[in-house]
């Protein structure tokens, strides 16, 4: 009927939608599509009257720096590895406790522990930087109080690098815990009680029907979240690192990541042509892993894929 | 039903199942106590340690009880609160403001994209989403909103930059998806416009989750600190956990001002039990609302997890 009056009747047609849809184009314009135009500063040496346009270019002499300096390499490996460790802890435990809290639990003790489990899903990884303060501070730090009462001297965590990468993972499996378990188990109670119940009188035992019914029947979700968290390899949590570790230099080679390392030549140092070279390096990697990991998706299961 | 179930096996095999649930009984409460233990043991550790005396802490360290109970980091936080009062205005305004502004404009996006005889519905959907795949970086978005758009130290940067979100809006749009599109028609029917019916039928339907996606986003706008650590270095303009932040790195700094401001008259601040109160105080609220919202989340992680 009105199908072919063209794009302008289209436009009259929706213009209230259209209309509606302004603030929501504008904010992404702005905040999103805009600074990507900014990546031209990678490849300028920027001065501040000049600004992002009129800075002159200086071809790809941040990134040889960035390359050069060995930072590169530091940080993507640091990035990588964290991010390796996490999910692998991480989404474990969520399935371990996912499936204890179906199997065993009584409905108030599955409720309490739930909720006690979710708990540190809420706070700021400010309050999570005090905690640690707590923790791992040397004179009155609460692991140093308990290895002076079994006879142990203290040890100075806040300035060895060897010990961060257990702590990094622990305070990330202790914040991630809560919401990846409630996650798996919506994924488990939604699996048909069918089979067990043939399972069970089949003869199945417990152990068994986890491993034969329960596991099996996960392992499509297990994989699409986790190839999902494979797309972000390269992006850090910029809050955990920094308030974790701040800018503690010695700390550095154990626990800086591309985040961090891009805020710190912004801010501190205020290296801001290499800063957007390490920013646009890292935007690039992370599209690329991205896209990779939801081919990986739409191989396995078209559904869930992103796009 | 496992009662029934069990019934209709032979007896040794009946048995072997109860004991094999045992085990599992055993092995559950045991790991699962173990991790809500690992999960709430911090807390328990800051809480105790405010309500220690310094001199005690000094001495022994942080405990996991109180050795010697006191009130006086909490006394010193309330006996002359400016400061933190000051910081809670800031994060209970731009929570306030960035809340309900969010959850507007997050609703209206979603609710066109949502519309399945928007004819550009997949374009848009396009453009949002792309912005999650691919960004410029740090530097040009700071520099746009220190330089071109000139919001350093306003209370607007603690609101603008995290007023939209795309995941909370594809949360959104799938909710608005399930409602039945009879009643856009009807709607319609009896002459009214789109934005009318946003406005009349589908907010009004989509109440569970714009509680969900309003509590997403205050939380967020309460535990932020990033943007006034980029953004802020007025001391009037400085959110809670910004605040709490600056206090743990820099008591030196605070015990200055707590003397000039005639909080104390004396060296004695108990800096450690201090830094552990004020912890509680930025964390109070939350810890507070906690059990009625936690719902809230749960319903948001499954509706989430369903996604579109």
């Amino acid at each position: 009927m009105r199908r072919s009056r063209g794009f302008w009747s289209d436009v009259k047609k929706y213009r209230t939608l259209l209309l509606m849809l302004v603030p929501g184009v504008l904010f992404f314009l702005l905040f999103a599509y805009i600074p990507m135009g900014g990546i031209v500063l990678a490849f300028k040496q920027f001065n501040y009257s000049g600004g992002i346009f009129g800075s002159p270019w200086n071809g790809f002499d941040n990134f040889r720096f960035f390359f050069n300096s060995g930072d590169a390499w530091r940080v993507t490996r640091n990035t990588a590895l964290y991010n390796i460790a996490f999910i692998v802890v991480n989404n474990g435990l969520q399935i371990f406790a996912a499936i204890l809290l179906f199997e065993v639990a009584g409905k108030w003790f599955r409720k309490i522990t739930q909720t006690v489990m979710f708990l540190p899903y809420f706070i700021s990884w400010v309050v999570v930087g005090a905690i640690a303060y707590n923790l791992f501070n040397y004179d009155v730090g609460t692991i140093n109080m308990l290895l002076h009462k079994i006879g142990m001297d203290s040890i100075d965590i806040y300035n060895t690098a060897a010990y961060w990468p257990v702590i990094l993972v622990l305070v990330s499996a202790w914040k991630a815990l809560g919401y990846g378990t409630i996650m798996y188990l919506a994924a488990i109670t939604s699996i048909d009680t069918e089979m067990y119940e043939a399972a069970e009188i089949d003869g199945a035992n417990i152990f068994q029907r986890i491993r034969k019914i329960t596991i099996p029947n996960l392992m499509p979700t297990v994989i699409i979240l986790i190839l999902l968290a494979i797309g972000n390899i390269f992006r850090g949590d910029f809050g955990m690192f920094y308030n974790m570790v701040g800018n503690n230099g010695l700390l550095f080679s154990s626990t800086d990541v591309i985040d961090t390392f891009v805020f710190r030549l912004l801010i501190t140092s205020n290296e801001i042509g290499m800063s957007a070279a390490a920013g646009f390096y890292q935007s690039v990697l992370g599209f690329a892993t991205i896209m990779l990991a939801n081919y990986a998706v739409r191989k396995y299961d078209k559904d869930h894929a992103l796009f | 039903m496992n009662v029934i179930l069990s019934q209709n096996l032979k007896p040794e095999r009946r048995k072997a199942t109860q004991h094999d649930r045992l085990i599992l009984a055993i092995i559950g409460y045991f790991m699962l106590t173990l991790l809500a233990v690992f999960c709430i043991f911090p807390f328990l550790l800051v809480v105790s340690s405010s309500l220690t005396e310094e001199s005690a802490i000094v001495e022994n360290g942080f405990q996991i009880f109180p050795t010697r109970f006191s009130l006086e980091a909490y006394q010193i936080l309330f006996e002359f609160p400016t400061d933190m009062l000051k910081a809670y205005g800031v994060t209970i305004s731009v929570t306030a403001l960035g809340t309900l502004a969010g959850l507007f404009l997050t609703s209206m996006t979603a609710y066109v994209l949502a519309r399945k005889d928007f004819k550009w519905r997949n374009i848009f959907s396009f453009f949002f989403f792309f912005t999650t795949l691919f960004s410029g970086g740090l530097v040009p978005w700071y520099l746009l909103i220190v330089n071109y758009l000139q919001l350093k130290d306003t209370l607007l940067v603690l609101v603008l930059p995290m007023l939209m979100n795309v995941f909370y809006i594809i949360v959104m749009k799938t909710f608005m998806s399930s409602i039945p599109e009879a009643i856009i028609e009807s709607a319609k029917i009896d002459g009214a416009g789109d934005f009318q019916i946003y406005l009349r039928f589908i907010l009004p339907l989509s109440k569970p989750a714009l509680a969900t996606i309003g509590l997403f986003i205050a939380l967020a706008y309460w535990n932020d600190w990033y943007n006034a650590l980029l953004f802020i270095s007025n001391s009037d303009l400085m959110p809670l956990q910004y605040y709490l932040y600056r206090l743990l790195g820099n008591m030196d700094g605070m015990r200055k001002a707590m003397m000039e401001s005639g909080a104390v008259v004396n060296f004695n601040i108990p800096t450690e039990s201090l830094k552990m109160a004020m912890t509680v105080v930025a964390t109070g609220p939350i810890l507070l609302a906690y059990p009625f919202i936690q719902r809230y989340f749960v319903q948001g992680l499954t509706i989430g997890a369903v996604k579109g």
